[in-house]
């Protein structure tokens, strides 16, 4: 069993405060995740003791520095349980590596006619890469859709299947509605035509323990910060027989093995898709961020989480006007909801005075807005340092903040 | 909730919010703009029947958002009818001046009247923009600009 309260000290963040001196509740997880004392720690030491740039120099501290940002790579291979280190590659974020394949492997393998299919519950980040590739290739994007639950309608993904599908883009856990998709089946089918497979796993990674090979996943997307990792650092894993045949993203330092200005010989992989000095103090705190969540154990923390979502269930239902939007059968700790005819600015602002910090809006989501026919929801999300009684306290603060409108 | 002389939600927002003034269309309307703010969704139409003398016989909007932006609709309207469009574009800069706190109410001279229920909008940095919407919609309407964006 997880003792919450010691998992609570080891996150400095949420002793802050809200707006007018509140006690904090943060309930915006899905946006981005506190970093524990661990992560800080360590991104601190490593700016106040062993700043240096990695694999070029000879001194001590570069060497220091490489190693640890090369032991980052292996904590995430095994977190993931990649075959082998040149399959992790370190990027900004999953926007980022969902643009790198989209770019990279996207334009070199994906000819006009050819088809992507992606969901009608995508962040934006994972439709708009494909129609820019659409834009570049004249490739045909289909989007499998979604029922009123917010979960996939999986006989739609069968029918459009075809033998010229070549990619699957698809979110293992929706941002917006919570879903977890039953993406191991959808790798399955999308390979017995053909397809190479991306998951979207900016949520997912909190989620449940995912084992891309037992998957069989071609390539997944990660935020270091989604992980109680810093932002601004993020990881593409791609099967290795397809990164080496994908052209490199961008050029410049630390991708090269040799520059002429008549031929430049590429470096090997994971390098080829590292141009330019990365972000080495970031990829540092996501190993300790892998490195927290892996020894809090999945076990404890899914069953956790599953305590957390039935709460929050039972007592968000009982807010009178409450709808809720993202009811799958199988989903995380995110209530995506909105109240009578309050808009949810209006709920998000009135929370935000009470302490609590949700995001309100459409979440990058407008498809599955457009769905439901609405502008925006109001979103709690959760992580495994929330509490029972913080959603005691949130269900109060939504039923004082639905008077005033009254 | 808290009760403070800067509280956002006012009786007269909320008021406002709930039965909002010059709501619709307009029989007849001079200049119209589209504001959009694509944060949100706030989306609204603002009419205005300008007459020969330059005064804004008639004023409306239209559309959906959040409870500030829809009060800050109403209050523009019944704010503007009935003024010279000189005299509205002057509110317009003097509200702009007022949710960005570049003026206290207090101290500085103004023509604002009941629109400084909005004073202490400057401390919600993102809810700004709902109250200053509808706003640059009617100014743009004046202007004769079709699409108003806040972003």
């Amino acid at each position: 069993m997880l003792d919450i309260q010691k998992i609570r000290e080891d996150f400095p963040n949420l002793r802050a405060h809200g707006r007018d001196e509140k006690p904090l509740v943060y309930f915006d997880n899905a946006a981005t995740t506190f970093k524990p004392c661990q992560v800080i720690s360590l991104t601190h030491s490593h700016y106040c003791q062993r700043t240096a740039n990695i694999h070029r120099g000879v001194h001590y501290l570069s060497e220091v520095a490489t190693a640890e940002y090369e032991s980052t790579r292996e904590k995430l291979r095994r977190f993931f349980n990649a075959k082998s280190l040149y399959e992790i590659i370190f990027t900004k974020g999953a926007t980022e590596s969902i643009n790198l394949v989209a770019h990279s492997y996207g334009r070199k393998f994906i000819k006009a006619g050819d088809e992507v299919i992606i969901s009608e519950m995508e962040h934006h980040s994972n439709i708009v890469p494909w129609q820019m590739l659409r834009e570049a290739t004249g490739c045909v994007l289909k989007v499998i859709p979604m029922n009123d639950q917010g979960e996939l309608c999986l006989d739609e993904f069968q029918k459009l299947l075809t033998p010229r599908t070549k990619i699957l883009s698809i979110v293992h856990v929706s941002n917006s509605l919570g879903t977890v998709n039953p993406v191991r089946e959808m790798i399955k089918q999308a390979h017995a035509v053909g397809a190479v497979v991306l998951l979207d796993a900016a949520q997912g990674v909190t989620y449940e323990p995912i084992d891309v090979q037992a998957w069989d996943a071609d390539f997944l997307v990660m935020s270091g910060h989604k992980i109680f990792g810093p932002t601004g650092v993020g990881v593409l894993y791609g099967k290795e027989k397809l990164l080496e045949a994908m052209p490199p993203y961008q050029g410049g330092g630390d991708m090269i093995l040799s520059v002429t200005f008549d031929k430049t010989i590429y470096n090997r992989l994971p390098h080829k898709f590292e141009a330019g000095t990365p972000n080495i103090a970031g990829v540092i705190g996501l190993g300790a961020a892998i490195d927290y969540v892996s020894a809090l154990g999945w076990k404890d923390v899914m069953q956790y989480k599953k305590e957390l979502l039935a709460h929050g269930t039972k007592v968000l239902s009982a807010v009178p006007g409450i709808k809720f939007f993202g009811t799958a059968k199988n989903k995380t700790t995110i209530f995506s909801f909105t109240i009578g005819d309050i808009h949810p600015h209006d709920l998000g602002t009135l929370l935000d005075r009470e302490g609590f910090a949700i995001r309100t809006g459409h979440h990058c989501t407008q498809p599955v807005m457009k769905h439901f026919g609405i502008p925006a929801t109001a979103r709690a999300s959760l992580a495994f340092y929330n509490t029972k009684e913080e959603l005691d306290a949130f269900a109060k603060a939504l039923i004082k903040v639905i008077e005033v409108f009254q | 909730m808290s009760e403070h002389s800067d509280e956002l939600y006012q009786q007269v927002i909320l008021e406002h919010n709930r039965k909002p003034r010059n709501y619709g269309k307009l029989a007849l309307s001079t200049h119209e703009a589209e504001g959009y703010n694509p944060l949100c969704g706030d989306h609204l139409f603002v009419r205005a029947n300008v007459n020969a003398e330059g005064v804004i016989v008639d004023v409306a909007f239209e559309g959906d958002g959040c409870a500030i932006s829809k009060a800050s609709a109403s209050l523009m309207t019944a704010a503007v009818k009935g003024k010279k469009v000189e005299e509205a574009k002057i509110l317009f800069e003097e509200f702009r001046r007022l949710v960005l706190k570049e003026i206290d109410p207090d101290k500085d001279p103004h023509h604002l009247g009941k629109l400084t229920v909005f004073s202490g909008i400057w401390k919600y940095p993102s809810r700004v923009k709902c109250a200053i919407l509808s706003w640059h919609t009617l100014k743009g309407a004046l202007d004769k600009e079709k699409t108003v964006s806040t972003e």
